[in-house]
């Protein structure tokens, strides 16, 4: 199990928040999502063996908000 | 067209609205009027339904599917002006938010730039410069003046002057000498010190502050809790419903009538329309409110904490009272002003300027002048001694305090002052008291609070126990609390919390960061603050004036009962417009008309509050 956190560009609407958990947090192998809405990070619990960190950053790029780092 | 930042958008869009009206006011063909509105909504309406888009692919239907779902259907059924004015409005609440909501992030950043970065050790017998994140528990470092401390450590060997004002809020630097704690990001002032490194990294004071803060910015997002609950049921309901109709009277015009009527309009613009006014009220004044929430917070606030340092009192020490024994208060202020000429010591440099205001520049300074830090100066002026310090500058050079004046000092510290001792090379001359004073406005402020319903009004200090209770006494807080570091702040902060209610941190200095964001609210004072205080800071008082803390409440509580008006009337209207186009009592122009009306009203009634606070001036 791993935990990596990203950061995302500024986000500014709320609804961000929901839309990225949900979508994320249904991708396979991944246990936990949070968004931290004011630092514009999310927090991303997963299993290494069923998901890697690449496909997370796609799902999040695909909902639009683009990742300018994750440790 | 596809790669327009929003702010452009914004502007040609709405430039091409209004110019679409003007061409209606003057009766220009319909035709390029409804060209340009087409126009507008499309350069508007772009990005939202590209997210809108996105969002479907994962099967997810936002309010932005729903605005791009209404717009599509204006177009068709040619309400181009409410397709180009939904779009402008959408795109215009989301710029705002994005702009407001910046300025509360970057204040990590600010944060970062005071924190060490190098410090000097010394391992093998040398001193050498490594990264601050480098120095391990047990280490040496050597620190001189202008140098920020590494580590959280004690002091090992030498004495100095530290500033620590960005991790305790001591008003006056700190004299350290051996065995002494010391945080790291504190700056020496003068002095030089060895520190034995006792925390480091991630685990020192200074760290932990950073961390702190960067918790409790997402502490808060709890609120706009319902507005979501709404949305997520809100959105596909008026589809389905939508669809629902459209199955059961095959009635195209009914349904996109429902959608149009029943989507954005008065609603989504309601609560906008009077936090955009309320916060362009507050900027106007002094009053930088960071968004909608605060606002809603501010008005319901219990319990005000003030830091000290800084906020009720000015936060620079200055000279309030000069006793002469057997000499005038001038010329005691005059001998030690010269005295003091070369000084960088805070309090030197108070009684220097002291004396530069009361008798112009200092043209004689001293023949000789040597510093002894912990204790003062000793100089020689027109070839006689005078010394300029405390008691133990006094013993040392065998001056004799006398009862008298012992009783004199020890009263002065009693009131939270400096004592400030000049002599000659035998016997006192004068006493000069220090400290840091209130701010004019402090007292009547806090007593206003009260009047306002605030329940408790308290003070919190770095600064030592005998100086709070002085200037709590002075100011009139209900309770105060001294010597605190900064997680105390955030402890009594939490238990006020609990105990009376909604809680409001008022403060300027980087120390008040973590109790600025834990609080349930954040107040930075703007002219006298720090910037890192200022970007944690929810609400931001640009000049350094403390009374409009009260106009910040005023105008808070007027833009939520606005908000309240606002939000009531267009449900109501909303409601009755689905009523009456279901009924079909409303047809598609009446309707629009009647929307129309309510979005305008929603603005006027918005509009409103731009004047809070021009009948008194926009003062208490």
């Amino acid at each position: 199990m791993k935990t990596k956190t990203y950061q995302l560009e500024t986000l500014t609407c709320p609804s961000c928040v929901t839309r990225i958990e949900k979508v994320v947090g249904k991708t396979e192998g991944v246990i936990q999502v949070e968004v931290l809405f004011n630092s514009s990070r999310v927090k991303v619990e997963y299993e290494e063996d069923v998901v890697d960190s690449k496909r997370i950053e796609d799902t999040i790029e695909a909902l639009g908000y683009s990742i300018l780092g994750g440790k | 067209m596809f790669k327009i930042s929003k702010g452009k958008r914004i502007v040609f869009s709405g430039t091409l609205i209004v110019i679409a009206l003007l061409g209606n006011f003057f009766n220009a063909s319909i035709g390029i009027s409804n060209f340009l509105m087409i126009i507008a909504a499309v350069i508007a309406g772009y990005p939202i339904a590209v997210n809108a888009m996105r969002g479907l692919r994962f099967r997810i239907v936002g309010i932005d599917a729903l605005v791009t779902l209404a717009v599509v259907g204006a177009l068709l059924i040619g309400e181009y002006w409410e397709a180009a004015a939904v779009t402008f409005l959408f795109m215009l609440g989301d710029y705002l938010e994005a702009k407001t909501l910046e300025k509360t992030r970057s204040s990590i950043k600010i944060l970062l730039e005071l924190a060490p970065d190098t410090a000097r050790v010394i391992r093998n017998d040398k001193e050498i410069e490594i990264e601050a994140e480098n120095v391990v528990k047990g280490d040496i470092a050597v620190v001189r003046p202008g140098e920020k401390i590494p580590i959280d450590g004690e002091v090992i060997e030498g004495e100095a002057y530290v500033n620590q004002s960005a991790i305790t809020g001591e008003s006056i630097p700190v004299h350290k000498e051996i065995s002494a704690k010391v945080f790291s990001g504190a700056v020496i002032e003068s002095g030089y010190i060895k520190v034995r490194a006792e925390k480091v990294g991630e685990d020192t004071t200074f760290s932990r502050i950073l961390q702190m803060v960067e918790d409790a910015q997402d502490k808060k997002a709890k609120t706009q809790k319902f507005l979501e609950e709404f949305s997520k049921y809100y959105t596909p309901g008026i589809i389905i419903l939508t669809f629902i109709i459209y199955l059961i009277t095959r009635d195209i015009t009914l349904a996109l009538t429902l959608l149009v009527i029943a989507c954005p309009g008065a609603l989504v613009i309601s609560a906008p329309v009077s936090i955009v006014a309320g916060i362009g009220n507050g900027a106007k004044n002094g009053v930088l409110i960071k968004g909608g929430d605060i606002i809603e917070r501010l008005g319901k606030a219990k319990v005000i904490a003030f830091d000290k340092t800084g906020t009720l009192t000015v936060g620079k020490p200055r000279v309030t009272k000069v006793k002469g024994f057997g000499m005038s208060e001038d010329e005691i202020l005059e001998l030690a002003g010269r005295a003091e000429v070369y000084s960088e010591h805070p309090l030197g440099r108070a009684i220097m300027a002291e004396a530069v205001e009361r008798f112009g520049d200092i043209i004689d300074p001293p023949e000789k002048s040597e510093i002894i830090v912990g204790q003062g100066i000793n100089v020689i002026l027109d070839g006689r001694t005078v010394l300029v310090g405390n008691r133990r500058l006094m013993e040392q050079n065998y001056v004799d305090i006398t009862d008298e004046i012992e009783e004199y000092i020890r009263r002065e510290e009693l009131e939270g002052q400096t004592a400030v001792i000049v002599s000659d090379s035998q016997e006192v001359l004068g006493v000069i008291s220090i400290a840091d004073v209130l701010r004019e406005d402090a007292r009547d402020t806090v007593s206003k609070l009260k009047t306002l319903g605030i329940k408790k009004v308290v003070m919190l200090t770095g600064d030592n126990n005998r100086t709070a209770a002085s200037i709590a006494s002075q100011v009139g807080v209900d309770e105060f609390y001294g010597e605190l570091l900064p997680q105390d702040k955030v402890a009594i902060l939490d238990n006020l919390q609990g105990q009376v209610g909604p809680t409001v941190m008022v403060g300027d200095g980087v120390n008040d960061a973590p109790a600025l964001a834990s609080a349930d609210l954040g107040i930075a004072l703007g002219g006298a603050g720090t910037d890192v205080a200022m970007e944690t800071a929810d609400v931001v008082l640009m000049s350094d004036q403390l009374y409009k803390i009260l106009y910040a409440i005023g105008l808070s509580r007027a833009t939520v009962m606005n908000l309240k008006q606002n939000i009531y009337f267009s449900i109501i209207v909303a409601g009755l417009l689905l009523a009456g186009v279901l009924a079909k009592k409303i047809d598609l122009s009446s309707g629009m008309l009647i929307h129309e009306l309510s979005v305008l009203l929603v603005t006027i009634n918005a509009i409103r509050l731009l004047g809070y606070g021009k009948k008194t001036d926009g003062k208490h």
